[in-house]
């Protein structure tokens, strides 16, 4: 089993609900002061953004902070200096659409990716059928290449995302973008039972969590949580790293707060 | 003519696959929607029954067959034979209604209760929102706000017909980001509503199915050659490229002939000619992107060829060396547009007017000689670009 997946299991295993705080790669000169504070204020795993023209499964934050890092000259091979320098001890994942993991071939990606420090890659545009290629590359690299499930995918096929899901599983909490949502989708819950269901690997749920409450609230169902949008929205009003630590802390609290859940039912 | 039946349906390509483009690069929500569309469309592509309304819809509402109009005088001022598919005669005026009606009917038939689109010209969001009105099905149009403003005329067409227009503000203002939108939006309403797609672009099955659905321009252009040239076939046929709908629509007529496909891109939208292989809202094709990957965004006075890609079949029909991709500016497009108006008394769309710029450019030379036959497809007219064309006429008398 890879590092990362060893490490989230682990720590999963302790009792403790997790938590993958999502901040896009170059969004400010100090994105990298940002990433260690996230680090510091308790994340079990950071998401790093590699920024993309065009993110369809974005909602207006995460394009927004895409637009401005881009705008700032971010790009892959920049952001990915930036991590071999910050030499964090939490876990990086990528994360970016399929144009940028593709553009120089998979393999070169992966390997980038690798030398970086990084252990982890989400590509959302690259489901099950179009994923072979990349999943391979990044099995090379020794990258856990995590795919997404979502409510409306059918038993079978989420059998098999779980199986070939490296690291972790991205439960996509609702029909719809990225963004902050006023409540926990109510699909949440049930997807994460049903992946809870089918593998043993760590299950995070993600898309709209937004606040302490309902991250303590997802986590009743999934092993973790990631948070993205409500904390880029802090950070492009404005936030410093103390700032967002700060939110991040919060989240932690909560997640702690939260006792751990009975094992899912055996064969379900 | 008479109308024709609907030609035989050619196979879904094996995973969406046109050699090593298209696929179905959505995120996991979007898969079983795509899914659901495959199989609809599949089963009802195979249907008479659909395929005999939808046959029905397209002559008696749409007003197929269109003609294919000689268009002499400017024959005989090029020196070759100019046959024009008239697409701009089809209701709505132009091509887009073929696919819509198609797309539409299966909306209808999965049970479906809107639909979605996205918009350049806004001659797709006119189509979709004229099926809506058809079959009592709301529309929601997906539109770049530069093209709100330059394409007003089909703005109001598309509210008079009772459609939400939605501008989108995101990114370049222009098809691109409709098109992000439009895909925005579905993964949160695919239960209930039916995304239409406009062009031969998008995951799988849209290529494929789009294309099925525009190959009666093509199966009726080739009949109407064979009654109306000596040689039966042209020497070449033409089409302009944005998405490629119409473009791939006649060349399914042609494939399998010795006539030369040209599709005409934007030159400021070159991506079959000039783009590189990439993943974008769906597919593998060709995209203008900067060697970071990052999609560039496209110019062109034709809000309809404003796209930074194109559709995978015809990214690998340049790959199979079976169709040639060229360009023509804005300047070309517009120069053409006038000139067709006064030699035939036909305003093409900016959009169409592309292919006539480069059979303009191209003939009397080695790429066109004199003597020889083209088949254009005049995709749509020109009623939506009358204030670009005005400014641009008032500019020329002015120079
Ligand atoms: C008249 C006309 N022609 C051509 C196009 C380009 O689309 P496609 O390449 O899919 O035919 C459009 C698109 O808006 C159009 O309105």
């Amino acid at each position: 089993m890879t590092i990362l997946e060893t490490r989230l299991r682990l720590r999963r295993d302790s009792g403790r609900k997790l938590l993958m705080p999502y901040l896009t790669g170059g969004v400010t000169p100090d994105w990298t002061d940002h990433l260690r504070a996230l680090a510091d204020a308790g994340a079990d795993a950071i998401e790093v953004g590699i920024p993309f023209s065009d993110p369809t499964l974005d909602g207006v934050t995460i394009q927004e902070a895409s637009d401005v890092a881009l705008a700032r000259g971010a790009t892959t091979a920049g952001i990915l200096a930036d991590l071999s320098r910050s030499r964090i001890e939490v876990p990086v994942v990528v994360s970016t659409y399929a144009n940028l993991a593709l553009r120089g071939g998979a393999d070169r990606f992966c390997r980038a990716l690798a030398e970086a420090g990084v252990r982890g890659l989400i590509v959302p545009d690259l489901p099950l059928e179009e994923a072979g290629s990349t999943g391979a590359a990044a099995r090379a690299a020794n990258v856990d290449l995590a795919l997404l499930a979502s409510p409306a995918t059918p038993p079978r096929r989420l059998r098999e995302i779980a199986e070939r899901s490296r690291g972790f599983v991205y439960a996509v909490s609702l029909m719809g973008i990225t963004g902050e949502r006023e409540h926990l989708a109510t699909s949440a819950a049930g997807l994460a039972r049903r992946l809870r269901g089918v593998t043993d690997r760590p299950v995070f749920l993600g898309f709209g969590i937004s606040t302490p409450a309902q991250a303590a609230a997802a986590a009743r169902d999934a092993d973790g949580v990631i948070v993205g949008a409500a904390l880029m929205r802090r950070l492009l009003d404005g936030a410093d790293p103390a700032a967002t630590a700060g939110f991040v802390r919060s989240l932690r609290a909560a997640l702690d707060g939260v006792p751990a859940a009975a094992p899912a039912d055996a064969g379900g | 003519m008479e109308a024709l039946a609907l030609r035989a349906p050619t196979a879904a390509p094996v995973a969406g696959r046109f050699g090593r483009h298209g696929g179905r690069y959505v995120p996991e929500p979007l898969i079983p929607a795509c899914a659901e569309v495959e199989a609809a469309f599949t089963e009802a592509w195979a249907d008479p029954g659909f395929r005999g309304e939808l046959a029905r819809l397209l002559s008696r509402y749409a007003g197929r067959p269109t003609p294919l109009t000689s268009a002499s005088r400017l024959s005989a001022e090029l020196g070759v034979t100019v046959l024009l598919k008239r697409e701009d005669l089809a209701h709505t005026g132009s091509h887009k209604i073929n696919n819509v009606l198609g797309q539409a009917l299966l909306a209808r038939r999965m049970g479906k209760r809107r639909l979605i689109a996205e918009t350049g010209a806004g001659m797709h969001g006119v189509a979709t929102a004229t099926a809506g009105a058809l079959l009592g099905l709301p529309v929601t149009v997906f539109m770049g706000e530069r093209d709100v403003e330059r394409q007003a005329h089909n703005v109001f067409r598309m509210r008079l017909l009772g459609a939400q227009v939605v501008p989108v503000r995101s990114g370049s203002r222009t098809l691109k980001d409709a098109t992000s939108e439009a895909m925005r939006h579905w993964v949160g309403v695919t239960e209930d509503a039916y995304y239409c797609v406009g062009s031969v672009i998008g995951p799988h099955p849209y290529p494929w199915m789009v294309r099925e659905l525009q190959a009666v321009i093509g199966q009726e252009a080739r009949h109407q050659c064979a009654e109306q040239l000596s040689t039966g076939t042209p020497d070449q046929v033409v089409a302009c490229v944005g998405g490629g709908s119409n473009a791939a629509g006649t060349f399914a007529g042609f494939v399998d002939t010795p006539a030369r496909l040209v599709g005409v891109e934007a030159a400021g939208g070159a991506s079959a000619a000039r783009g590189e292989v990439g993943v974008l809202h769906g597919f593998q094709s060709l995209f203008l992107q900067d060697e970071q990957g990052q999609i560039r965004e496209a110019h062109s006075v034709a809000a309809g060829l404003d796209y930074p890609g194109v559709g995978p079949e015809h990214a690998h029909l340049r790959d199979l060396g079976r169709a040639e991709y060229v360009t023509a500016s804005d300047e070309e497009a517009l120069a053409a547009a006038v000139r067709l108006a006064r030699a035939e008394g036909i305003v093409p769309a900016i959009e169409s007017a592309h292919a006539l710029a480069w059979v303009v450019r191209a003939a009397g030379t080695a790429e066109l000689p004199t003597g020889g036959s083209v088949l254009v497809t005049l995709s749509g007219r020109g009623d939506k670009d009358i204030p670009t064309l005005m400014t641009y006429l008032n500019d020329e008398e002015t120079r």
